[in-house]
């Protein structure tokens, strides 16, 4: 296969897993949110949790079909443009995405409907149990999904046979590789950190506007004790995370630290330009002696530089050195916002703090950024293998030529252009409008204006 | 105990993808009759009878294709990219028809318009692209040393076109029969005129289908026993299937007749299920025609068997809480059901 086409290949790949990703990094916390929000409801019947039910599980509705339909695509393009790694891997990660469709597909699909057509057709718990079960649902796929992608990152549990195609020796070894709790304890915190930073800025944006909006100063409150408890301990677990690279990919390390030689006492590179080709860092700043204190090793531990390992097998160093900085810089943004936020609810000053506000509707996409850039961290700093160490990207393409893959990717961009734009337009267009309920008041009778969003929700919450 | 793990493999991934036919045919079908309703509220329904259980139509697509990458690789890696812009295409026009679900609610009037042209024409083309990897598969694909090795547009043939239309019309009065049964009043009177049309052609195209198969496709004729006439002992025991075709009609038109709600749809069902089962026979064992059969595409058996402990305990899981859901949404769709 020629460089052309395993590059198109890529580029589609990347292109359209980076768009999907957006989605279930979203509606995995926003769909606990709405368990929690319908739970609180049902416990006190206090209006505002109704109310921002009742909002935000539209938005849902719009960014759950487009992480379906998306993610529909994976599960083709894997065979499509990956046909050989499909047949190299599936003898061993084949079980894990079986069980994904399985598990949690399934569960979520099928109670969507009950959760957004059920109100009237179900009794109260029976719905909140279809909203609990479709945020299980989206759990149980991210720990398939991660459990795979580990795999891929760090393969155990497996042998090479003779003909060359690998076999499972180990499932649970297979399920539980090393790097498997930490990635998936990240990435869950990721969703709910993504999902509480969108919570907070759409509220901030309400209440910028009228301060006294009950629905927003709550979804606010709820937000920041959200991401002030999740974002420091996302730190945490980007370091667990960190600290399984450094085990078992010390490559990656070298490209995400910018360590260019092999050495003990490593320096802690802050910013620079990465020069793959000059094996340097251009215009570094760079603080000597902590490297080895920030990756959690004594001074004396030789760290591995990109040195130690052959140059064919080097990532791209720049774009997964800046993609890391990325994420840590903005994680460390929203910690700062989750301190100042407590700070603003303890003194009661958080509604008459326009500052705060602003800074809440902008960090309001930076959990999309981030997770965005730890993917490519993650994934470009795995490269040149698809199965680290086993399978490498040249090898797991598919026989298709370069025209036809070029002739998709631009279909693809064309249509989530298309997609993707309306559906940010209708988004954003709910947020602008809020989750006050409409003001003309509800007849009498069947209980609501048939098409009004509380047309399908019971007047009382009854009891079965 | 000793299971023949490729085998029954075989078996789920074929009840998966029969599964996925009817049950996203009938919704595609809406999608499909969506330009002949005569109003925007008569759009609104045949939608909202749809709604609750599209998503979880489609799974059944996601699990034949993650079914087979887990259970047949070879077969999922030859056939992916031998079908590799057909496919490309169904996953285009089902991303435009499924999100247009949620943006039709939410697009004012052009973006409206623009989502209920692309609900109708992202049905129509998914089972279109559908049919031209269902008819490049009944064509052959070419392999050698265990990958694809045609060319980019084999699917492509007037063969293909054929069954293309053949698909188009099936799933039509799929969704004929699916909306006479949840509809009423005139949107109910307008689906029986549907259904009656797409039998009519149904029928049509399943008989050109089935006869072109026979002329084009000798491995096919020999399966069927076409060289021994209509009588041969090849052909009679497989006499049920194309007797079944030709009931499911008669159920169709019967119901028609009879102006039965439930019925019409009821016969498209046993329409499909007797294509499928004549599809089935026309290549068992081959999982990819004619080269590769299911037991030199399966998987290890350890990753076969661990999936069937997992299959057995979910399945039955899955199937009781779809059929769940139909029945929460069971009866005429009103016109409040949505939640916007």
């Amino acid at each position: 296969m020629d460089l052309d086409a395993i590059l198109l290949a890529r580029l589609q790949f990347a292109f359209t897993i980076a768009f999907h990703i957006i989605f279930p990094s979203f509606t995995i916390g926003l769909a606990s949110f709405l368990a929690v929000l319908e739970g609180l409801w049902l416990s006190t019947r206090r209006e505002v949790f109704r109310n921002l039910y009742l909002f935000w599980v539209k938005i849902f509705a719009l960014s759950f079909g487009m992480g379906v339909v998306s993610g529909v695509v994976m599960s083709y393009e894997l065979g499509a443009n990956w046909s050989e790694f499909s047949k190299v891997a599936s003898p061993v990660i084949g079980p894990l995405l079986a069980f994904e469709v399985l598990t949690a597909f399934f569960l979520e699909a099928s109670f969507l409907g009950v959760m957004l057509f059920g109100w009237k057709k179900v009794g109260p718990r029976l719905h909140f149990a279809a909203t609990v079960l479709v945020a299980i649902g989206t759990l149980i796929s991210a720990f398939w999904i991660l459990s795979a992608n580990s795999w891929m990152q760090h393969p155990t549990g497996y042998q090479v046979l003779a003909d060359g195609t690998l076999r499972a020796t180990d499932w649970l070894e297979v399920i539980f590789s090393p790097t498997f709790p930490s990635r998936f304890f990240h990435m869950a915190l990721a969703a709910f950190l993504t999902t509480s930073l969108v919570v907070g800025a759409a509220s901030a944006w309400q209440l910028l506007r009228d301060r006294t909006q009950p629905e927003s100063g709550m979804a606010l409150r709820m937000a920041i004790g959200m991401f002030a408890i999740v974002a420091p301990l996302q730190l945490f677990a980007g370091h667990l995370s960190g600290e399984m690279v450094r085990v078992h990919q010390p490559l990656k390390l070298a490209a995400i630290e910018a360590y260019w030689t092999t050495r003990p006492d490593q320096p802690q590179s802050l910013v620079g330009l990465p020069d793959r080709q000059a094996g340097k860092t251009h215009y570094e700043v760079e603080i000597p002696g902590i490297g080895n204190l920030i990756q959690g090793v004594p001074k004396d531990t030789m760290l591995q530089g990109l040195d130690s390992f052959p140059r064919e097998d080097w990532p791209v160093v720049g774009l997964v050195y800046w993609s890391f900085r990325i994420m840590v810089g903005l994680g460390l943004a929203m910690i700062g916002l989750g301190v100042w936020g407590v700070i603003l609810i303890l003194t009661k000053r958080l509604e008459s703090s326009p500052w705060f506000l602003r800074s809440a509707v902008l960090m309001g996409p930076s959990g999309f950024v981030a997770v965005i850039a730890g993917w490519i961290v993650a994934e470009v700093g795995r490269q040149p293998w698809t199965i680290y160490g086993v399978l490498r990207t040249a090898d797991s393409v598919s026989p298709v030529g370069p025209g036809q893959v070029s002739a998709s990717l631009l279909a693809f961009m064309v249509i989530y252009a298309v997609v993707f734009s309306a559906g940010a337009v209708y988004i954003l267009r709910l947020i602008a409008k809020g989750p006050a309920p409409d003001q003309e008041p509800a007849p009498e009778g069947e209980g609501r204006a048939p098409g009004s969003p509380l047309a399908a929700a019971p007047a009382e919450p009854k009891e079965v | 105990m000793n299971l023949d793990l490729p085998l029954i493999w075989a078996g789920l991934i074929a009840v998966a993808v029969l599964l996925y036919v009817l049950l996203d045919g009938f919704d595609l079908g809406v999608g499909i009759l969506f330009p002949f309703a005569r109003t925007p509220a008569e759009r609104d329904t045949m939608m909202d009878s749809i709604a609750p259980v599209w998503d979880g139509n489609e799974t059944w697509l996601v699990l034949g294709g993650g079914g087979l990458f887990a259970a047949f690789p070879l077969a999922y890696g030859i056939i992916t990219p031998a079908f590799y812009l057909p496919i490309i295409l169904m996953l285009l026009a089902l991303i435009l028809r499924g999100v247009a679900f949620e943006f039709r609610l939410h697009g004012r009037k052009r973006g409206k318009a623009f989502w209920t042209f692309a609900f109708s024409a992202g049905s129509l083309l998914a089972t279109i692209s559908q049919g031209f990897v269902l008819g490049g598969f009944i064509q052959g694909v070419t392999v050698a040393d265990g990958r694809f090795a045609g060319q980019p547009f084999d699917w492509l043939t007037p063969y293909t076109l054929l069954v293309a239309a053949g698909l188009v019309a099936g799933y039509a009065l799929l969704g004929g029969g699916w909306l006479m049964w949840k509809t009423q009043d005139q949107l109910h009177g307008d689906a029986r005129r549907w259904t009656s049309v797409a039998a009519a052609a149904t029928g049509l195209l399943l008989f050109a289908v089935s006869v072109a198969t026979l002329y084009a496709h000798p491995q096919v004729a020999e399966r069927w026993g076409y060289a021994e006439g209509a009588f041969g002992p090849r052909f009679l025991p497989l006499l049920p299937i194309p007797l079944l075709g030709a009931a499911g009609l008669a159920v169709v038109a019967w119901g028609l007749w009879k102006k039965s709600h439930g019925w019409p749809f009821l016969g498209a069902a046993l329409v499909f299920l007797s294509g499928y089962a004549g599809l089935a026979v026309s290549f068992f064992p081959s999982i990819v025609p004619y080269d590769i059969d299911f037991r030199q595409a399966a998987n290890a058996d350890n990753a076969l068997g661990l999936m069937l402990v997992g299959i057995v305990i979910l399945l039955p899981a899955i199937l009781g809480y779809t059929v769940w859901v139909y029945w929460v949404f069971r009866g005429k769709v009103s016109a409040d059901a949505g939640y916007h």
